[in-house]
């Protein structure tokens, strides 16, 4: 599909030189790894300069930090873009991209509930939906969560 | 004026799940409004990461009772994204009819509580009464009226036998006139007008803002649907439309949901006339190590599954989101200014699905705060009545309730799950 090549094209242009590694094993789909500082501005870019749609975030505790992506879905080419960020294990922090996508407020939340993520400047960070007697501090869906949590 | 806080729920707020409004006001109109949540949250992305590959689709059908299709098959799709599996195409136009099955009971389902919220019990006791016949066929060809169990990582679970196509067939085409009765009810009704046109507005800017998907989005005049724009199982092979609305009030979202229903019954039809005797699974082995997508357009929009392996035989992470997730915060851009009495039929348009938005809730009862739970409730209301009483006699007794409290009669305690 032309429009689609074009479309990734054009991201690889515009995040030229903040890209750490990016890979796209099937058409439709585009993982891009970038460093957390360039986040704002590449969200900017998919959200409000190409229209992407904001879909949702994921959180994912990994051996080496806290990864969270962000999954943009451009639907006239059927493409999902999939930005990724790795954050340190001990403290875990990222600029929120609240500001800049109305959407993302809850999410943010609950990938701070449950994986323990900062969300730098987010408007509203209270508890969403674990039980209001949930201990603080403690992330359910941590790898350790279980194994040296009491 | 003052400003007034009326709380609906968090029980039986309008829908039979539990989810808590805030709705600040003024006089009749409504201020702000906030939305509580938490109370349907079960913990299912965690309890799939302790579960295998197979084993998923039988968890996640359960996240929602309504989709209960479209959740295990966003799954398999994610996961045959990992594995590059070709699904066989009988299986691909098996699993189009029941999903285009369950939006059509969806739909009525919806039409039916939307009518009761509005007050028109008529089109309430109709929708469900022609819903009735579209359960029936799913329980004769998959054994339940609903988690069908049909999704499996590479096809279908289960054939659909040549003796169902007929009655498949014969249902669908009862369901037309049915339908137009529908439009014609709902869509030419001046009572119907006065109460929806211009009410609740989603302006496509607010629409796109939100990240709202389905016929929320689609009545707001986005023209998204994933059976479009990211063809998976059968729907690239099929001839329908997607319809969308330009208005993005609450009579917008109703004539979506009344021509999707045209739409569906077009695509059932269609799969049945083209499907091939064949195959219905193609026999995946191993999963390997990497990371899939898998979407689906579920009757409220899309569901986006993602699924990440080490190679194991289990995900090391299982991420929904069901589409309530993104078109519950619309409400923030679709009350404010309304009155109260809108508010409700407003909040039904979305057809918003709580179990589907939350997902997980592992509950701990000896740490921190204790919730006040129903015992506590009784406990508090039987005290109040022998206060009352007591101030007559000049003494506050200990309740009944309350002795049994202390005796050691407590509520179930759930340990971390």
């Amino acid at each position: 599909m032309k429009e689609r090549e074009e479309l990734v094209t054009k991201i690889e242009e515009k995040l030229a030189g903040k890209v750490v590694s990016s890979r796209r094993d099937i058409p439709n789909r585009m993982y891009v790894y970038i460093e957390g500082e360039n986040l704002p501005e590449a969200v900017r870019l998919l959200f409000d300069e190409l229209s992407g749609r904001y879909v949702i975030l994921t959180g994912v505790d990994t051996p080496a930090g806290v990864e969270v992506l962000y999954h943009f879905s451009f639907d006239g080419v059927g493409l999902v873009v999939t930005l990724r960020v790795l954050l340190d294990k001990d403290k875990p922090e990222i600029d929120s991209i609240t500001p800049i996508v109305r959407g993302a407020e809850w999410i943010e939340r609950e990938i701070h509930e449950l994986l323990g993520v900062e969300f730098v400047g987010h408007p509203n960070m209270r508890r969403l939906i674990l039980a209001e007697d949930w201990p603080e501090g403690v992330y359910p869906l941590r790898r350790s969560y279980g194994k040296n949590t009491t | 004026m003052k400003r007034t806080i009326i709380p609906i729920g968090p029980y039986h707020p309008l829908q039979e799940e539990a989810g808590f409004f805030q709705l600040q006001v003024e006089g009749e109109k409504v201020l702000d409004i906030d939305v509580d949540l938490g109370y349907n949250h079960r913990g299912i992305e965690k309890i799939c990461e302790a579960r295998t590959f197979d084993q998923i689709p039988f968890v996640v059908e359960r996240i929602c009772g309504i989709c209960s299709t479209s959740h295990p098959l966003a799954y398999v799709q994610a996961v045959e994204e990992i594995a590059r599996v070709q699904v066989p195409e009988r299986a691909l136009y098996i699993r189009t009819i029941i999903a285009e099955l369950e939006r059509l009971h969806s739909h009525l389902l919806w039409l039916g509580l939307a009518g009761h919220f509005i007050g028109y019990n008529t089109v309430f006791m109709w929708a469900w009464r022609y819903r009735e016949p579209v359960l029936d066929i799913m329980e004769e060809m998959t054994g339940n009226r609903q988690n069908y169990a049909m999704m499996k990582i590479g096809g279908v679970r289960r054939d659909i036998l040549e003796q169902d196509l007929p009655k498949i067939r014969k249902m669908a085409e009862d369901l037309r006139p049915v339908l137009d009765m529908f439009v014609g009810a709902v869509m030419d009704d001046p009572v119907i007008h006065a109460r929806t046109k211009g009410v609740g507005v989603l302006t496509p800017e607010d629409a796109r803002r939100y990240g709202a998907v389905g016929p929320t989005a689609r009545a707001s005049g986005l023209a998204i649907d994933v059976r479009k724009d990211d063809p998976y199982a059968a729907y690239d092979r099929l001839d329908w439309k997607v319809i969308t609305w330009e208005s993005g009030d609450v009579f917008a979202k109703a004539a979506v949901r009344l021509l999707e229903i045209a739409e569906s019954i077009k695509i059932v039809l269609q799969c049945l006339d083209q499907m091939k005797p064949g195959e219905i699974d193609a026999k995946v082995k191993e999963i390997p190590p990497g990371e899939g997508i898998g979407r689906v357009e579920a009757p409220r929009g899309e569901t986006f599954h993602y699924v990440r392996s080490d190679g194991s035989n289990r995900p090391v992470r299982h991420k929904v989101r069901a589409p309530s997730y993104v078109n519950v915060p619309t409400f923030k851009a679709t009350c404010i200014g309304q009155t109260v009495s809108d508010a409700t039929i407003i909040l039904a348009a979305v057809d918003p699905c709580y179990s589907c938005t939350e997902r997980m809730a592992v509950v701990d009862a000896g740490a921190g705060k204790r919730p006040v739970e129903q015992y506590d409730l009784v406990a508090l209301s039987q005290r109040e009545g022998q206060k009352m009483l007591g101030s007559l006699a000049g003494k506050v007794a200990q309740t009944t309730l309350e002795k049994k409290l202390a005796e050691g009669y407590r509520r179930i305690e759930w340990k971390a799950c």
